[in-house]
């Protein structure tokens, strides 16, 4: 559908610049989109890590053991402690744009972006709660 | 206060050189100026030869627009005082070829418009002696902040996706194409999507938002964008529960 | 036209799996990424393995790990188009995410499947 830029024939040379591969470090705000998209590599590697868990507990005892021992190694620790920010930084930015994507009506009027925010934090919250007493209470 | 003030203005001339250079020039600084205030000064007063485009000088035709300290700006409502004391760096709009000095070249972006059909589409056109369509506050709503584009490409600037691959059809003409799918007088909706649903079009989006932080009129593009993929994702899962005639 | 494009149903894949990316793997990976292992909780493994072995956990972890991976292949996708500009390995790219993500999706599945 969309056809290459038309050329006017006879022009003067017109100046064409080329985007350099390090477009995302000229402003701060294209870095962070960047740092955004990447956290997508940290939710890839949380499932690794969860479906290696689950292998070891499946195993047995010891071979959980074996995992936890692994996963206390400080290189591991370190690899999830940098997973967490940037998951976290995806669920924030995340719920920054939700209420972009979707507009939500009452009485005709547009509810306020934080209306749409606010329970999206809400809901992360109470689910984290859940989570939380789930695996913690035993 | 200073008097004056530092710009650094890029020039283009095709017919003596092959890339673009800096030329520096002296502008008094007063408090109501704008950067296109200073421009007009430079081409009335220093060198006539200074090439840009301007014409209302108030923001809404959407013909200034340069990049001013690597952002996309409208330079009749950037002001001078907000930069002293400068230097001030003024750069033809980004992502567009320079046709000489400021002047970029646009009909990319022409075609585009054009190309998503941005016009009330009816199955049948009520005849005159009907009367008019009519619709409500509401029903104006929902589009009204889409349809405040003034078509001055400052989003197009700020577009990583559109500097990468110029084929995007970019934020303005989405932005424009859901203008009309969400007036209630349209009947175009599956048309337009038929048209923007490929690469180059919404999927070619990835939300990094710097459009709307561009736009001077507050038009959204990037929640146009998106919700126009919330839209599709929809009918493309309804195709398969009703049948095809369904749109 | 591309009428049948899968776009829109890897966008919905995307859009889901990040919502769950972002409400649940944060105390996933706070709880069993630094808490356990820095020994700031403790969970036993017979009750870990009885949380595992209950039916929802076993759908609830099958949902959320299809979809976040789903979801990153997807981001990852566009990312490798944007940020090295190489959309002439189009298809080499589609097929490397995509279908990780489907190898992860399928050992996912089958390791909560045939838990004893």
């Amino acid at each position: 559908m969309s056809q290459a830029p038309i050329y006017t024939e006879y022009h003067p040379r017109w100046y064409r610049r080329r985007t350099s591969t390090y477009w995302w470090l000229r402003r701060p705000s294209y870095l962070a989109f960047i740092l955004r998209e990447l956290s997508s590599l940290f939710v890839v590697w949380f499932v690794v890590f969860t479906l290696l868990q689950i292998y070891a507990l499946i195993q047995g005892a010891e071979s959980y053991q074996r995992f936890l021992d692994w996963s206390k190694n400080p290189v591991v620790v370190i690899v999830n402690v940098i997973a967490l920010f940037f998951v976290i930084f995806h669920s924030i930015t995340w719920f920054q744009l939700a209420p972009q994507a979707m507009v939500v009506r009452m009485h005709g009027k547009r509810v306020p972006a934080a209306w749409i925010a606010g329970p999206n934090y809400a809901a992360w919250f109470l689910a984290s709660v859940l989570v939380a007493w789930i695996v913690l209470s035993g | 206060m200073a008097d004056t003030i530092t710009l650094h203005v890029a020039r283009y001339r095709p017919e003596a050189e092959t890339e673009p250079t800096f030329q520096e020039f002296q502008a008094p600084c007063r408090k109501e100026w704008v950067v296109l205030d200073a421009l007009n000064y430079i081409k009335d007063k220093v060198d006539g030869t200074l090439s840009f485009r301007w014409s209302c000088r108030m923001g809404i035709c959407g013909s200034c627009g340069m990049t001013v300290n690597g952002e996309p700006k409208l330079t009749c409502a950037t002001f001078l005082t907000d930069y002293a004391p400068g230097p001030i760096r003024v750069e033809p709009l980004r992502n567009f070829p320079v046709v000489r000095d400021l002047v970029i070249e646009m009909s990319d972006f022409m075609r585009k418009l054009v190309q998503v059909k941005p016009w009330i589409i009816r199955a049948e056109e009520k005849s005159l002696s009907e009367g008019e369509y009519l619709q409500t506050p509401e029903e104006l709503d929902e589009y009204k902040q889409f349809s405040m584009c003034i078509n001055c490409m400052l989003c197009y600037s700020a577009c990583p996706v559109y500097s990468l691959d110029p084929h995007f059809v970019g934020p303005a003409a989405i932005a424009l194409a859901q203008r009309y799918n969400m007036d209630s007088r349209d009947e175009g909706a599956g048309e337009r999507m038929d048209l923007l649903s490929d690469h180059t079009g919404i999927w070619g989006c990835t939300f990094v938002g710097e459009c709307t932080k561009a736009c001077p009129k507050s038009v959204d593009p990037a929640a146009a964008i998106q919700r126009y993929k919330l839209k599709t994702a929809m009918e493309w899962f309804k195709s398969f529960i009703m049948p095809r005639g369904a749109r | 036209m591309a009428k049948k494009s899968l776009e829109p149903f890897l966008w919905t894949l995307f859009s889901a799996g990040g919502v769950l990316a972002a409400l649940l793997i944060p105390i996933h990976l706070l709880l069993f990424g630094v808490a356990v292992p820095l020994g700031w909780a403790n969970p036993s493994y017979e009750h870990l393995f009885a949380v595992l072995r209950h039916p929802v956990t076993r759908i609830y972890l099958v949902l959320l790990c299809t979809l976040a991976l789903f979801h990153g292949a997807h981001r990852f996708r566009y990312t490798l188009y944007d940020g090295l500009q190489i959309k002439h390995l189009n298809e080499v790219i589609n097929v490397l995410s995509y279908g990780g993500a489907i190898v992860g999706s399928v050992l996912a599945v089958y390791l909560l499947w045939q838990i004893p």
